[in-house]
């Protein structure tokens, strides 16, 4: 069971981008995309933008669940108050677990953007933010 | 009776001190840093020369509204100052106490250590390979306590 995590700036750019696998059912965290799935994994997910963007004004909760769907993987989104997208590419559904997931990556995500030398739509390249989802990954997913 | 620098401090703070929020501070003093960074185009050893010079002009204005406020009688000994500035100065201005250490020979130089830094909250030095071990991101409170010290 594999996951691909992005997190799109305001202006469509990528901020973070991470493949992970699941910990659960004695799973070791590595993601199983087989290869023509690994180069698609940003195309999928860049391409549920638009209809991510057209879903956000007609809601008033930043949690829109899933999203998409592209053969057996969904996708699934948050949206944050500044407009910051988080996509997640997965298998199973798992709304509950994966809206908790997004609530600890947004508080995460506000964490790093109070650092000042750390400007919105920068791309996120802190070792510590990377160690940090992966254990939000391992604890939810 | 209000002999110890701690109980000073601590009954300043409660009744003479205004309040004013913390992510303000921790957020505009970000901002003060990140834009010296950015005007001396990360040449770090500038940024800690201007970051002290901002400093010691707030510690020459500043020595004057803490003795206002503390009113405490003058130091005897270099150790009454060390407690004092730990004490009631850190107290007052920032609500943090740093520990005195490492006191030297001729009792002419201690350290001050900072278990909390209300000014470096959430703050992830860039990753530059020189930041880490050139910008003194805190030196502002170098520049205020020369300031402040050198007026008494």
């Amino acid at each position: 069971m594999s996951f691909y995590l992005a997190i799109i700036g305001t202006k469509d750019n990528a901020v973070y981008e991470l493949e992970f696998g699941t910990y659960r059912q004695g799973g070791d965290g590595r993601p199983r995309f087989s290869a023509d799935m690994k180069q698609l994994c940003p195309f999928i997910v860049h391409s549920s933008l638009d209809i991510l963007e057209e879903m956000q004004w007609n809601t008033s909760v930043m949690h829109l669940k899933v999203i998409d769907k592209f053969y057996n993987y969904l996708i699934s989104s948050y949206i944050t108050a500044g407009n910051i997208k988080f996509l997640l590419l997965h298998e199973t559904r798992a709304d509950d677990v994966i809206r908790q997931f997004f609530m600890d990556l947004y508080d995460l995500y506000v964490k790093t953007l109070m650092s000042p030398f750390y400007s919105v739509d920068q791309p996120i390249t802190s070792a510590v933010f990377d160690q940090r989802v992966k254990m939000l990954a391992k604890k939810y997913l | 009776m209000s002999r110890t620098p701690r109980q000073i401090g601590e009954e300043v703070w409660k009744t003479r001190v205004e309040k004013v929020n913390a992510e303000l501070v921790t957020l505009t003093y970000g901002s003060v840093v990140a834009q010296l960074c950015k005007d001396f185009g990360n040449d770090y050893i500038q940024v800690n020369e201007q970051l002290d010079k901002m400093g010691y002009n707030i510690g020459i204005r500043l020595i004057e509204d803490f003795l206002a406020r503390a009113n405490t009688s003058r130091c005897r000994t270099f150790k009454d100052t060390a407690e004092i500035i730990s004490k009631v100065g850190f107290k007052i201005f920032l609500n943090i106490t740093p520990t005195i250490g490492n006191w030297s020979q001729d009792n002419k130089q201690f350290t001050l250590v900072f278990d909390e830094n209300p000014l470096a909250d959430f703050v992830e030095l860039p990753d530059d390979g020189k930041a880490v071990n050139e910008l003194w991101y805190s030196n502002i409170l170098c520049g205020v306590l020369r300031g402040a010290l050198e007026m008494v």
